[in-house]
């Protein structure tokens, strides 16, 4: 088992370049999955969602983001000032960073230059993910602790232990395809899925991951975190304006951040069953059409499922989940090496 | 189920007077997860189907709901269509059945060269606080004359309280904008 070596190296105006292109990419991408979710939660509730500012709302995020940014930034007295500016830009900060290696594509040669469409291909990739969601995750304890609020730190201690008890099964979901692709390459693990796309040989990490998800990216049913009903807002209630939006497109993004994992690992990344010599430039759009398919899914079933009762959640993932994606691992390690014996 | 026997008989056992009771299956287990499973199914069916029945929205300003025919809106002062001559002749006994007592009435004598109504005398004032109104009907009710009938406009929101005091001609006038009006058995 080799781990993914980078075959080439980029130029560093290349590096700076794609720096940009994928900042910029995410920055287009939030406000689209914004509309997109709200249009779409609206026709699940029988309703049209936002569609007056524009020709069908279309503006509505810009008008959004108007608003928040022309609001007062206040500050409680009781809060940690440094820390209290800091949280929401290291939300920020960790979701652009993770996107940055979810490939869209192979490497294609662009005006005789051999660039990836990716930010980086890690020989760590999932590792990677999982580091940055894990300091992701002191953006919310940071943001809702420096507050100075009680509805802030109960959010901030229910992010806590809600990230925690879910990393663990998302991470062991994943091992189950690590072990069958034989590498950690995000790229690797896409060319692996030649034949067969991981999510037929491993369905259960499929849904395991994707329950994980869910929590992961404090969305319902899991959105304890936030759980207007009974926390105001969790961690960012006393957030506003700037800072607020900076949470809400760090959210967003790691929306469209855990469906580019999902679509790399289980669905064939930039691959088109039966057609194996696309174009290259069809590969980003192909990546982003699929990773529509999670977003609708998201809405879908943010719009279905009621909130979880906080026990529930904490057993339904070490009691639940854990086994399950442990299961999953030992099954597929046995089978590996029986097959590869 | 047996009749219960009676208790004299000695024979009673407290199971059969049970009447059957359905329970919901034992949460946790295989079981439990696999209902869970469907059960969350069951739910994303249900919500693409709204999806798939549409958008019940009316788009207010733009669409408006119908209203029935005795629909209480706003209300109209009516003439005679033949000779154009006012019903009203200021007896202002809308005014005494009045419960929020918001209409004002000052009558005045028709004289031959000016006459406005068709009775003895005519309303020279007429004015309804529609901020005060409270849509009863009573006033329709209580004009001898069909004089003043409940219209169906709803729309009366202004700046100004003192806009909201509605004057004989505004009463009189036809509405700017018809409402839409609903069909028999709609």
């Amino acid at each position: 088992m080799s781990l993914a070596i980078v075959d080439y190296s980029e130029y560093w105006w290349i590096q700076i370049i794609k720096a940009i292109v994928i900042f910029a990419l995410g920055l287009q991408l939030v406000p689209l999955v914004l509309l997109f979710e709200r249009k779409l939660l609206g026709r699940f509730q029988g309703r049209y969602g936002p569609n007056r500012v524009g020709l069908y709302g279309l503006i509505q995020p810009l008008a959004d983001i108007v608003k928040l940014l022309g609001k007062e930034q206040s500050r409680p007295n009781t809060s940690v000032g440094a820390l209290y500016i800091l949280a929401p830009t290291i939300s920020i900060v960790t979701a652009v960073a993770t996107f940055a290696i979810i490939p869209f594509g192979d490497a294609p040669h662009i005006f005789g230059t051999r660039v990836g469409l990716y930010g980086v291909d890690l020989s760590i990739g999932p590792l990677y993910i999982f580091a940055l969601s894990a300091i992701a995750f002191y953006g919310l304890m940071l943001g809702g602790w420096a507050s100075g609020s009680k509805y802030s730190f109960l959010g901030a201690m229910r992010a806590a232990a809600q990230l925690i008890s879910y990393e663990v099964s998302q991470g062991l979901a994943l091992v189950g395809v690590l072990i069958t692709a034989g590498t950690l390459s995000l790229t690797g693990i896409v060319e692996g899925q030649g034949s067969i796309w991981y999510i037929v040989p491993q369905f259960a990490g499929f849904l395991i991951f994707l329950v994980a998800a869910f929590a992961e990216t404090n969305r319902a049913p899991f959105d304890l975190v936030e759980a207007d009903a009974e926390l105001v807002g969790g961690y960012n209630t006393e957030y506003g304006g700037g800072r607020f939006a900076s949470y809400y497109f760090a959210e967003y993004l790691n929306v469209l951040v855990v469906s580019g994992v999902a679509v790399t690992i289980f669905l064939g990344g930039w691959l088109i069953p039966f057609w194996s010599h696309q174009p290259a430039w069809v590969d980003p759009f192909v990546v982003l059409a699929k990773m529509s398919i999670f977003v609708i899914f998201f809405v879908w079933i943010r719009a279905t499922l009621p909130r979880l009762r906080y026990d529930q959640l904490m057993s339904f993932g070490w009691k639940v989940l854990l086994p399950l994606a442990t299961l999953n691992t030992l099954v597929t390690a046995i089978i590996v090496v029986a097959v590869h014996k | 189920m047996s009749p219960a026997p009676s208790p004299s008989k000695g024979n009673w056992t407290p199971g059969d007077d049970q009447i059957a009771v359905q329970r919901a299956p034992e949460p946790g287990g295989a079981g439990g997860a696999y209902r869970a499973f469907g059960e969350t199914l069951r739910g994303l069916k249900t919500t693409f189907a709204r999806v798939v029945e549409g958008v019940n929205t009316i788009q207010y300003p733009e669409e408006k709901v119908a209203v029935y025919p005795r629909f209480r809106g706003r209300h109209k002062l009516h003439r005679f269509e033949e000779s154009g001559l006012e019903k009203c002749v200021g007896c202002s006994l809308c005014a005494a059945a009045c419960p929020a007592d918001c209409i004002r009435v000052v009558a005045a004598e028709n004289t031959p060269e000016m006459r406005v109504s068709a009775g003895e005398r005519y309303a020279a004032v007429y004015e309804i606080n529609l901020s005060r109104c409270i849509f009863c009907g009573y006033c329709e009710v209580a004009c001898p004359f069909d004089a003043i009938t409940m219209g169906h406009d709803y729309e009366l929101s202004d700046y100004n309280r003192s806009d909201l005091i509605f004057t004989k001609e505004m009463l009189l006038a036809e509405p700017l904008e018809a409402t839409p009006l609903r069909a028999q058995g709609e």
